[in-house]
């Protein structure tokens, strides 16, 4: 026990000691936060001298405007906007499905629902998440493709359409676990504000609740862009690793990341044109997803301004 | 689609008990109430007239079923599992039992508004909330909407400090008049009785008179039923008073009655402070 009936001098051990510790407290955890500082740089540092050289082959001019991405030909052509736009598009379908999916689950499951229900239904929802993407892959190619072809005659083996309805299905639980927490954690006095004014419970939830969590719904949907931006195998496996300068979501297609396991996979040697273009795609990759989260991050804030 | 459920200018139904010149808006009777079933009755046969377009005060200690009662009118328990009513709420001129089965709880809380403790504007803007309960009733016709908005911030004394920005978010308001716009936000619905559980229990002492004031003003137009801790509120406001106590209604009578003569001991002790 410290004597508590005097007041230490400042040249005391005890109060020396005090501080060092708390300096030394506070040293390791700058470091902790420097640390994924650091990998992070590392990491654009890599992507973009990885990428000058690629440069200096392919004019920048060439990479943004052709038309086709052939690395692998003999006359290759390096036009990033096939994979830019298959990229683009397995993320749109794939939104399409797990944002209005995964909102109205959010809602089920804050609103409506028992306590001891929820309480069930959510790790069933989780494992969605938890199954690994080879098997979401072979799922659309295996499943769902033949189920859609059924529909659509014209369908072939591989398409984007399949692949993105599947991604939007594994990023559902991303959606609606985040959206609900939101959900849950708008106060209860403003739903019986609502209902007390004669709002039915479906009122309540979508003009009332919805609009109070909004703010970390969008969270909700940042994530689910970035997962689905990011998402490798479905596309790989259910996609055809084509690149495909089209907006036809029934073709097949390639995105950024399947592009870069198909060539990972291959044996090229370290230098090659074809090896970087795998670094110059990763960047893109980056850029494109910084400028999401920049955009949604000001969504956020314009949001939370109104509150 | 404009339709709004109106008071009608008279209630029909005479009353015969009390002073027997005031009209009936509400009847409770033998009104019990359980928050669980395995719980005691929070509420035991309770019974009181509500008149029309008066002020009606529930007053006693706390815990003694006061918020309880008041939100057996607009069937608020029902969003709550467990809950359970015996007994009567008469609302009149339809002499309908608004806690029977049959009846939507819904279309109760469209005839009867209700304002509550804390200030509880949504988050939007001051007009969006005014205008929440006519939307949710599938009003859109904009002129009237806006003239309706005008109208009840008028009531509810707000107009003057905010008419020139409507579109400003209600959460900016101060805590007064906050409180302020919530009692425009229901008024806007034309209720039959406005329900108010201790409105100004979390304001300071000008926004309570500023409260208290527009309360008095708006009886014209609206019945209602206030529950207050302050006891100079209930007697500068209100009619009738009834006095609660550990879930039973131990008195009702008019304020000064009430307030001068009470006729039952634990009354008196109440309202001369010797408990609660
Ligand atoms: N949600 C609830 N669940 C169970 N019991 C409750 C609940 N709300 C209030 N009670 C109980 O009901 C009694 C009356 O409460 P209340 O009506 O809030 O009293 P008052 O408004 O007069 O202070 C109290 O004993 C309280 O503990
Ligand atoms: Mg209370």
């Amino acid at each position: 026990m410290a004597d508590l009936t005097a007041f230490t001098s400042a040249d005391h051990p005890v109060r020396k000691w005090r501080k060092v510790k708390d300096k030394i407290i506070e040293s390791i955890l700058f470091l902790a936060a420097l640390s994924s500082v650091f990998v992070t740089i590392g990491i654009i540092y890599i992507l973009v001298s990885e990428s000058l050289p690629f440069f200096q082959h392919v004019s920048f001019k060439e990479f943004v405007t052709e038309k086709e991405w052939t690395p692998m030909f003999s006359e290759a052509k390096f036009g990033i906007l096939p994979l830019v736009v298959g990229t683009f598009m397995a993320t749109l379908i794939a939104l399409t499905v797990a944002i209005p999916l995964g909102t109205i689950t959010a809602a089920y499951l804050s609103e409506y629902v028992k306590p001891n229900v929820r309480e069930m239904l959510k790790p069933i929802l989780e494992m969605l998440a938890a199954v690994p993407s080879v098997v979401y892959g072979y799922f659309a190619l295996l499943f769902v493709t033949p189920i859609l072809q059924k529909f659509l005659p014209e369908l072939g083996g591989f398409s984007v359409l399949s692949a993105g309805i599947v991604m939007g299905i594994m990023i559902i639980p991303y959606i609606s676990s985040l959206s609900e927490d939101a959900m849950r954690s708008v106060p209860t006095h403003l739903r019986e504000a609502s209902a007390a004014l004669g709002s039915s419970k479906f009122q309540t939830t979508f003009r009332v609740v919805f609009p109070s969590a909004f703010s970390g719904i969008s969270s909700a949907y940042i994530l689910g862009i970035s997962r689905a931006l990011g998402e490798t195998m479905v596309v790989a496996i259910a996609a055809g690793m084509q690149p495909n300068l089209s907006l036809n979501p029934l073709e097949p297609a390639s995105t950024i990341t399947a592009y870069i396991v198909q060539v990972s996979l291959g044996d090229l040697p370290h230098g090659s044109i074809g090896f970087q273009s795998i670094y110059v795609a990763g960047l893109t990759l980056l850029i494109m997803t910084l400028i999401f989260n920049v955009l949604g991050m000001w969504i956020k804030v314009r949001f939370q301004e109104k509150e | 689609m404009e339709q709004i459920y109106k008071a009608p200018p008279e209630c029909q139904t005479k009353f015969t008990f009390g002073s027997g010149r005031d009209f009936l808006r509400a009847k409770v009777s033998d009104l019990s109430f359980r928050y669980n079933p395995e719980d005691r009755r929070v509420l035991n046969k309770v019974s009181l007239p509500v008149f029309d377009k008066k002020i009606t005060a529930l007053i006693g200690p706390s815990g003694c079923g006061k918020t309880t009662l008041l939100r057996c009118f607009n069937r608020m328990h029902d969003l709550y599992n467990a809950t359970s009513y015996e007994g009567d709420i008469v609302l009149y001129p339809e002499g309908k039992n608004i806690l029977s089965s049959e009846i939507d709880p819904m279309e109760v809380r469209m005839r009867i508004g209700m304002v509550f403790q804390k200030p509880n504007p949504f988050p939007k803007t001051i007009y969006e909330n005014v205008a929440y309960g006519l939307k949710v009733r599938g009003i859109k016709k904009k002129s009237f909407i806006d003239e309706k908005i005008e109208k009840s911030l008028v009531q509810a004394g707000l107009w003057s400090e905010v008419k020139d920005r409507l579109q400003a978010q209600a959460t900016a308001l101060s805590g007064g008049q906050q409180q302020r716009l919530c009692i425009a936000r229901a008024l806007a619905t034309d209720p039959q009785i406005l329900l108010l559980d201790e409105p100004t229990s979390a304001l300071d002492p000008i926004s309570t008179a500023h409260i208290e004031e527009l309360i008095v003003e708006i009886k014209d137009d609206v019945t209602i039923v206030i529950v207050t801790h302050n006891l100079h509120q209930a007697a500068r406001c209100a009619d009738y008073t009834s006095f609660m106590y550990m879930g039973d209604l131990i008195e009702y009578g008019p304020s000064e009655q009430i307030f001068t003569k009470p006729q039952d001991k634990r009354t008196e002790n109440y309202i001369t402070g010797r408990f609660g």
